[in-house]
């Protein structure tokens, strides 16, 4: 009798638990994209760009250097930017500052954004993920 | 509470009317100097019906959907006749309930109205208040505007650095990863169906409890008139309190119409998951004490996350708050005033965090 309520329990119950459990979303082309068209951005310039299912910062230095990271904060995964006036990159909802390298500066962000790797192909820019050693 | 003597022998015969509003009938309200505290909770609860007529009005040409959702809001408030108007009742009200709810929470406290045999009064009045802010989280996400995309990223965020569990509760919140139109959906779902069903069970279960224990008399009060029993008075349920509670509640009516009228809630821009988040960016005003309290945490404290430790002091706190009618009986004398000191400082947090939230650049 109570092995068989909980087996009708049970089975009435792990349906709707893996229900509410959304399924994976495949993370189409992450290794790789086109960020931009060179000339797009001047110097001290910045865009956000679609990198796999996340947003990315591809900004270019006031030297003319490009440099791609993930746009999403360390710290509560808010969507950062790139401040042409301090030259850093900057999180607007808990105000936490990164240098251009990513590394996280002051305020809250516990680690550093993730940095991608820069190419020049034609007239296009392409990011790419950083192969592990 | 008179009705027609046809239709009240029609209802005496089947259901015993009279047996049934008895209770009421019986039912009195203390009178002393703190008395008008008693009308916060009636306000809270009117303005939760406002919010049950509002939202039923909204959903005649809400569509939730990334696609949809921000476009048919707009469509509300610019296409529809007084449609600006219902949709700034409903956002007016939503912040009013909530204020009203806080107002009625510490009242309760200062007037240690918690206390026994009121325990479960406190805490379902309690868990009312959390799905009231579930309200408002769910709530603030429908118009699918900047603000509310990454006031749910974070929100949801959050909720993910709990310690084990934090994970699976940030994707059962948004539906995947990130918050996406499937996040919209789901807070659709929460907002609409879940919360109000809840709401609705835990209301009742609350007024049930307030009829069965009657209204709480402040400590002090309690003991004039326990050693003076003439100088206790009362008043009637019905029709002497009812009455000056719809005064309240017409005064309330008043407020919001004004509220709603004169500052008409704004809509902001459209959410673009792939756009920075803007400079200024900060939740409904009863999260910004927690907003700003995670501004100001270090990155790390000791060798935890700095986030984790904030979530973790903050779902302490609110646990220790939640079971406060518990400790109050081992409490006496300074423990007691310690009790009432950590009331003051949790109101003193909330408010000056509030203030500096929006002071603060």
């Amino acid at each position: 009798m109570g092995g068989g309520l909980f087996a009708s329990i049970v089975s009435a119950i792990y349906p709707v638990l893996r229900y509410l459990i959304p399924p994976p979303v495949a993370d189409l082309g992450s290794d790789e994209v086109v960020a931009s068209k060179v000339g797009d951005l001047k110097p001290n310039g910045s865009k956000i760009f679609r990198f796999g299912n996340r947003p990315a910062l591809l900004l270019m230095t006031a030297e003319g250097e490009y440099r791609a990271l993930s746009a999403v904060c360390t710290h509560l995964s808010c969507t950062v930017q790139y401040r042409n006036d301090l030259h850093e990159i900057w999180c607007a909802c808990h105000n936490g500052l990164y240098d251009l390298a990513g590394r996280n500066l002051s305020g809250p962000p516990p680690r550093p954004l993730e940095s991608y790797t820069v190419h020049l192909r034609g007239g296009e820019i392409v990011v790419s993920r950083k192969r592990e050693a | 509470m008179s009705l027609p003597t046809g239709v009240r022998n029609w209802l005496d015969e089947r259901f015993h009317w009279a047996d049934l509003i008895g209770p009421l009938k019986k039912k009195t309200v203390p009178v002393h100097k703190l008395s008008y505290w008693y009308f916060l909770g009636g306000i809270t609860l009117f303005l939760f019906m406002i919010q049950v007529c509002t939202g039923i009005l909204l959903l005649l040409y809400y569509r939730p959907g990334a696609n949809e959702a921000f476009e048919s809001v707009q469509y509300i408030m610019t296409r529809v006749q007084f449609g600006w108007l219902v949709r700034s009742i409903h956002s007016w009200a939503a912040n009013l309930m909530i204020l009203t709810a806080f107002a009625h929470m510490f009242s309760v406290v200062f007037l240690r109205a918690y206390r026994k045999p009121r325990e479960l009064t406190w805490v379902s009045g309690m868990l009312l208040l959390f799905l009231a802010m579930g309200f408002g989280f769910s709530g603030y996400l429908l118009p699918w505007n900047t603000l509310a995309f990454f006031a749910t990223k974070v929100g949801t965020e959050i909720a993910g650095q709990v310690p084990v569990i934090g994970h699976g509760v940030m994707v059962f919140l948004r539906g995947g990863e990130d918050v996406t139109g499937a996040t919209l959906t789901r807070f659709f779902g929460f907002h609409v169906a879940v919360l109000p069903g809840l709401t609705t069970l835990l209301v009742l279960i609350h007024l049930a409890l307030v009829q069965y224990f009657g209204m709480s008399v402040p400590p002090g009060v309690e003991t004039r008139w326990n050693s003076s029993p003439a100088a206790a008075r009362q008043m009637k349920f019905f029709p002497n309190f009812f009455l000056r509670e719809l005064m309240a509640w017409y005064i309330a009516l008043g407020v919001l119409g004004a509220l709603a009228a004169i500052l008409p809630w704004e809509l902001g821009t459209k959410a673009d998951p792939f756009a920075s988040a803007p400079a200024g960016i900060r939740p409904e005003w009863y999260f910004m004490f927690m907003f700003q309290t995670f501004k100001k945490i270090p990155a790390k404290i000791g060798f935890i996350d700095g986030e984790v430790a904030g979530i973790l002091v903050f779902g302490v706190a609110g646990a220790l708050w939640m079971l406060l009618p518990f400790f109050d009986p081992l409490a006496r004398g300074r423990g007691r005033k310690f009790i009432m000191g950590a009331a003051v400082f949790a109101l003193s947090y909330i408010v000056a965090m509030t203030i500096y939230g929006y002071v603060a650049k």
